[in-house]
């Protein structure tokens, strides 16, 4: 545990295209987050900085270190070195629940949702609303219906089993779930990876909305399409490091693509 | 159209030209196929009609209780046809007597269902909960009421054994309960000792729950309160419902709802008042069946049931501790089999050394998944017990009715079996997003 960087440095400087976003709240920061599996350098000292209303797209080829950078965050594995500040305080998350406590919700790329269970149920799953053990249907339908209709998600009746549901309907479903915690960071790890034109399109959509509610969204993808939608910067892993981070709106797909496959670097 | 096709073809595999596809991405968003936009819910109160909720159940390939129910007049012609006495109240007050022991069975093979687990021993464990209760009543002289406290408690244990066998040492449920299965028969048999049988006074105590029988006046009074606490219970929901904004059903069919409930009790009554009155052991198994779906369909602990038997993976990361659900499951399903077992007890006012055996488990099974289990876990509820023994014994009585072999009552119950699973496995198939 040796940190590489010191907990207070603020984010502008620390990557190669450092944006001026003064105007947004920092709220998680990585600093120098390094990590071997065995003979792999899965991470050799990746920063990463997040801020509230914006979406981070982080992108990279297969085994650049996106995932495990994204399980560190979220407390499925520890970094072997490296700091991670949220909201200006350095925490350790050493297990998912700690991610959960400080306001980190990740929604994984199989959904996780129970199929034969309706979206009331499915977006309540572990915390029901109860009188005596008894359920709460009511209350429960009600919050689900103004949560789904806030995000503009539109299912035709939120009593239907999440099996009769699209992919973008079942994926809206897992994010909207994400969002009963009251979290601050939300980390989508491929959440169109299976969808259709439309379906992906609603998706986004709801991305955009997250944003508009204050949060701060990683977006893990491989779809630069995607990410040139609805991201506000994007970040390159390339071999578990850094390799550039971007305006989204002024840099070119070139650009990005040379970052990602270390072409002209 | 790939997204639509993977998930699909991911649920049932055999799905596969073209057509089926395009038929999935329309029938399964319910609105127009062409990028049009979905009808967004109304947020004033709208009225959810009957008819509509039933199409789009059956478009999922959810027949419901629509099969077992015809299958039942069915049987009911065919029998009558055959033998008149079929119909009569004495029958129908005999089969009423019949099918709570295996059906109270069958209702904890539902539990264990539910959860995509099987439970092998419950006929086993019947039959030794059985023996234990009739050795404390008659052996060491215990109240009665102790002694059938004393084989749930049995039950209980041995439920809690199957539970940990399979979530702490990760045995499949089918081995933890083949090993029940012969293993508490030869408990049993041990039990028993040399004697082999052992028979309870007639006269009073345990034999007299199978010889009780509700006054006329009584009879009806269920009827009433079952059917008003129906009603009442719609429509306290209905006017919160109302408040809260939410949808409702309408009116007419809050009516005919309650109002066909009432008919059916009241058809059950009329017949069993015209010969001895309602006996007690259906009243048992019947506030079995409704208890059980009241905790299964609203309390948190029958959703996490559903949950875990749905995805346990998706159950585990939101936080259900999936080992109590299993345990508690088992544990559920060991005390209903002792409580059939009582009641199979009290009815032959004995219990010997084929009790909770022969074809006991075997009818449970069927009458579980005969009633709309699915065996993969998620789906299913405790009237599907109900039904499903009811099918299974008015077969079995009909056929000894009709003096029949009992070759041909097992090849017609199994061929029973058969088409009941084939119809809902060709409807959810059919179907673009059924729940398996």
């Amino acid at each position: 545990m040796s940190p590489v960087v010191s907990p207070d440095t603020s984010s502008a400087g620390a990557t190669p295209n450092p944006a001026p976003r003064t105007e947004k709240q920092l709220v998680l920061s990585v600093r120098g987050a390094s990590k071997r599996y065995g003979a792999v350098q899965a991470l050799g000292g990746a920063d990463l900085d997040l801020h509230a209303g914006e979406v981070v797209a982080l992108v990279g080829d297969n085994g650049a270190g996106k995932s495990t950078l994204v399980k560190v965050i979220s407390g499925a594995v520890q970094s072997d070195s490296g700091t991670i500040t949220f909201e200006g305080r350095e925490v350790r998350i050493g297990r998912p629940q700690d991610a959960q406590a400080l306001g980190i919700t990740t929604v994984f790329q199989d959904l996780a949702l129970c199929e034969n269970l309706d979206v009331v149920a499915n977006l309540f799953l572990g915390s029901e609303s109860r009188h005596y053990g008894v359920l709460g249907e009511i209350p429960m339908e009600r919050k689900a219906r103004d949560l789904l209709t806030s995000l503009d998600v539109r299912i035709k009746d939120v009593r239907s089993p999440v099996a009769a549901l699209s992919g973008g309907q079942r994926q809206s479903v897992a994010i909207a779930r994400a969002l009963l915690g009251d979290p601050k960071v939300v980390i989508l790890d491929e959440p169109t990876a299976a969808l259709g034109v439309e379906q992906t399109a609603q998706v986004l959509g709801l991305i955009a909305r997250l944003r508009e509610r204050g949060l701060a969204v990683l977006l893990i993808s491989h779809n630069l399409a995607d990410v040139r939608q609805v991201s506000d910067r994007i970040a390159v892993l390339r071999l578990g490091t850094n390799a550039g981070t971007f305006e989204t709106a002024t840099v070119s797909q070139e650009t990005v693509v040379a970052a990602i496959t270390g072409a002209g670097a | 159209m790939s997204e639509v096709t993977s998930e699909s073809s991911a649920r049932s595999g055999s799905v596969s030209t073209e057509a089926a596809r395009t038929g999935v991405a329309s029938v399964t968003t319910g609105r127009p196929p062409a990028n049009g936009t979905p009808p967004a819910k109304g947020t004033s109160p709208a009225r959810t009609g009957l008819l509509e909720l039933a199409r789009d159940r059956l478009r999922r390939g959810d027949l419901g209780s629509i099969p077992v129910a015809v299958g039942l007049v069915l049987i009911a012609v065919v029998f009558s046809s055959l033998n008149g006495h079929f119909l009569a109240p004495e029958n129908l007050t005999n089969l009423a007597l019949q099918m709570a022991a295996t059906g109270t069975i069958a209702l904890g093979i539902v539990l264990v269902l539910l959860l995509g687990e099987i439970d092998l021993s419950a006929g086993s464990v019947s039959g030794l909960c059985a023996v234990i209760m009739t050795l404390l009543a008659v052996h060491h002289g215990l109240n009665p009421a102790l002694a059938v406290l004393g084989a749930l408690l049995a039950g209980a244990v041995i439920g809690l054994i199957h539970g940990v066998m399979r979530t702490k040492l990760s045995m499949p449920s089918f081995v933890v309960t083949l090993a029940g299965l012969i293993g508490w028969e030869g408990l049993m048999l041990f039990l028993l000792g040399n004697e082999g049988t052992i028979n309870l006074p007639f006269d009073r105590g345990i034999a007299q729950l199978s010889d009780t029988w509700m006054p006329p006046a009584v009879g009806w009074a269920l009827v009433v309160l079952l059917a008003g606490g129906h009603l009442a219970a719609t429509l306290v929901t209905r006017r919160l419902r109302a408040a809260a904004g939410l949808s409702v059903l309408g009116m007419g069919w809050v009516a005919v709802r309650s109002g066909g409930l009432a008919v059916l009790l009241a058809a059950a009554v009329l017949v069993l008042n015209s010969d001895r009155g309602v006996p007690l052991t259906l009243v048992v198994f019947g506030g079995l069946v409704v208890a059980l779906d009241l905790v299964l369909r609203r309390t948190v602990f029958g959703r996490r049931m559903y949950a875990v038997g749905g995805n346990a993976e998706a159950s585990r990361r939101a936080g259900i501790n999936i080992t109590q659900v299993r345990i508690m499951a088992f544990m559920g399903s060991s005390m209903l089999a002792a409580t059939g077992g009582i009641l199979a007890a009290s009815r032959l006012a004995s219990v010997n050394q084929s009790s909770g055996g022969s074809d006991i488990l075997l009818n449970a099974i069927a009458a579980a998944v005969i009633g709309g289990t699915s065996l993969f876990g998620g789906r299913g509820r405790t009237y599907s017990a109900l039904l499903g023994i009811l099918v299974i014994q008015s077969i079995t009585n009909g056929m000894l009715l009709l003096n029949v072999n009992s070759s041909v009552r097992f090849m017609v119950t199994g061929v029973v079996l058969a088409v009941a699973v084939a119809i809902d496995s060709l409807a959810r198939r059919g179907a673009p997003d059924g729940v398996r």
